[in-house]
């Protein structure tokens, strides 16, 4: 089956390409209008790095007290700090939670939507549906944090020990939040999961419009299950889309913050931290800000990493496409 | 799978007649599926609606699965009148006012440079602003936490606003660029017939025609920043700066808060949020696909 290219390429010479036509042919002019976004940037964003970037080779109390220069200390506490390594290990959890789980489930319930929901029972129907899985997009990770919070506590207080007694008929008191790390991390990663499914439900059914309907009555007259359309069909015109998903969510489950810093705030016993809290936490609470600036620098640099390979990836199946 | 409703007898079957075909077993089955998964999604919100509007000692003695027994507005007024909601409330809406306006001004004199002055190095320049997107802000917040303390913007919006207005437009000055790069050259070239500057040019002509994806920017640097915790947890200190998320979140950590009033709290916190959601349901849904396939 040859798949038509899903995106128009700009295939266009520079001659057709936007420009004010110039007297003089200067581009020179226009660096003008960099000024307010290049100081607020610079500010912003690069000084703050390099700071950090220089203090993780210092020691330093914050406040008054005078830096001391570290060397490769902090680097080298970095790798045999225990709680920083389980925090990484950890992210391998939030990437299945917040990439994983929602962009396989958000195929599945894409396709279901679009394809038989939205074709079979009206438009109508399908896009309140989706507004549904998409409205805890759009709600503040801290306004969802406490409301699972609460739904969550301890003891006969929590609605979901209550809920769970209700249907057992025994008295449940499962500390959820701080009992083990098997129900802490199981009860963050159900909040991502919930959190996150939306965000690829909307896209992929937006992908899916772009796919000619007569691919699909085609394959249909073939004989073809709907299981072998979505295969042949379905996944591969939607491919660009699968990647942007699996990059912006990529990204986010390393940044990830506030699910943990509200739910559990690491705990029990530093188990649940991911790099960002760990940071935040050694920047507020530790002694060394330089080791806490080596935290950090290390998660930007990971980030930073983990978005050009996955450009690279992307560049080079496009020009396999091409 | 169910659905395979093809090989049936009336085998001449068009592609016209297939549209009008009974719905098959299967079919109805995914349906069932897909609206319980939508309960399931919107099952935590249903609680908060339950509980809400009961009294401490009806919550008290009641399963939270319960109807309340009488409709009480004391956990909504406790939140209201003893946390000052208003005031945060205010303080949202102002912040993330202010940013959607700035970033998209930033967004758009960025993208003007890049994508119609197409600058040496334009490339380049799109991912040095990205790099504002890419950054963690544990990366950030404590350099610009001592920053915002020796200018005094500690616990004022303004520390908020600044910061946000880089983050955000890092977005803007992405997607806009692109859209620039392809401006139709007859539209350049006739304002420049006219005489008119660069900035005439962009004032008059690309900013109106690009009006339908600024407004989409607007909407999401909005609602971004309304959402946003860490830095925000990080400069506003203050109980009168704090923004809707920071302020349930300190109820949440106080161990003496009533657990109605923290109910009553979540839901009006998430009022806001749905109102809007309604408003531009129809934005977001566009805009988010425009960010993924440019």
């Amino acid at each position: 089956m040859t798949t038509t290219p899903t995106r128009k390429r700009a295939g266009k010479s520079p001659h057709d390409m936007a420009r004010i036509p110039q007297r003089g042919g200067s581009t020179l002019g226009y660096w003008l209008y960099f000024i307010p976004g290049a100081i607020l940037v610079g500010v912003v964003i690069f000084w703050p790095i390099v700071r950090n970037f220089r203090l993780s080779f210092f020691h330093w109390r914050g406040g008054r007290a005078e830096e001391s220069f570290a060397g490769l200390d902090n680097w080298i506490a970095l790798f045999q700090d225990e709680e920083f390594i389980r925090s990484f290990g950890n992210i391998i959890l939030v990437v299945v939670a917040m990439v994983i789980i929602p962009t396989l489930l958000g195929l599945i319930v894409a396709a279901a939507l679009f394809d038989v929901v939205g074709r079979r029972f009206g438009g109508k129907i399908s896009s309140f549906l989706r507004a549904t899985y998409y409205l805890p997009q759009i709600l503040p990770i801290a306004v969802a944090g406490v409301m699972f919070s609460w739904i969550l506590k301890p003891n006969s207080d929590g609605v979901l020990n209550q809920f769970l007694s209700f249907i057992t008929g025994s008295d449940v008191t499962v500390n959820w939040l701080g009992g083990s790390y098997g129900t802490a991390m199981g009860s963050v990663m159900v909040l991502m999961i919930w959190i996150q499914l939306g965000y690829p439900v909307v896209i992929f059914m937006a992908a899916l419009q772009r796919v000619d309907p007569e691919l699909y009555e085609a394959a249909e007259l073939d004989g073809a299950h709907w299981y072998q359309r979505f295969q042949a069909i379905t996944l591969p015109m939607i491919r660009p889309e699968v990647f942007v998903v699996a990059l912006t969510t990529t990204i986010a489950a390393l940044k990830v913050f506030a699910p943990v810093f509200i739910l559990t705030a690491g705990g029990p016993n530093k188990s649940t931290y991911v790099p960002s809290f760990y940071a935040y936490n050694e920047f507020i609470n530790g002694t060394d800000k330089g080791y806490a600036a080596a935290i950090a620098s290390a998660i930007t640099i990971v980030v930073f990493v983990v978005a050009v390979i996955f450009i690279r990836v992307q560049n080079r199946a496009e020009r396999k496409d091409a | 799978m169910a659905t395979t409703a093809i090989g049936s007898p009336s085998a001449p079957d068009t592609a016209a007649n297939n549209k009008t075909r009974p719905r098959t077993g299967g079919e109805w089955i995914v349906l069932i599926l897909t609206i319980i998964g939508a309960l399931v999604i919107f099952f935590p919100f249903l609680l908060l609606l339950l509980n809400a509007f009961k009294s401490p000692a009806d919550y008290a003695n009641s399963s939270p699965l319960d109807f309340p027994t009488s409709f009480s507005v004391e956990g909504i007024q406790t939140f209201w009148v003893e946390q000052n909601f208003p005031r945060a409330l205010w303080n949202s809406v102002f912040i993330s006012t202010m940013v959607a306006l700035i970033a998209v001004v930033i967004s758009v004199l960025n993208a003007f440079a890049i994508g119609i002055g197409r600058v040496k190095g334009r490339t380049w320049l799109v991912l040095v602003f990205l790099m504002a997107n890419l950054v963690p802000q544990e990366m950030l917040f404590d350099p610009l936490f001592n920053l915002y303390d020796e200018i005094g913007l500690l616990s004022n919006p303004w520390s908020v606003i600044i910061t946000f207005v880089v983050i955000q437009s890092a977005f803007g000055t992405y997607l806009l660029s692109s859209l620039y790069g392809t401006f139709p050259k007859e539209i350049l070239e006739a304002a420049a017939l006219d005489g008119a500057s660069r900035w005439r040019t962009l004032r008059s002509v690309i900013v109106p025609v690009s009006r339908p994806t600024i407004n989409v920017l607007m909407v999401f640097f909005f609602i971004w920043t309304w959402n946003e915790f860490l830095l925000p947890l990080a400069f506003l200190n203050t109980s009168d700066s704090l923004t809707v998320p920071l302020l349930l979140e300190q109820l949440n950590g106080e161990r003496q808060t009533d657990t109605t009033t923290l109910i009553a709290g979540t839901l009006i916190s998430i009022i806001p949020t749905i109102i809007f959601f309604l408003i531009f349901q129809r934005t977001l849904t566009r805009g988010i696909t425009a960010g993924a396939v440019k």
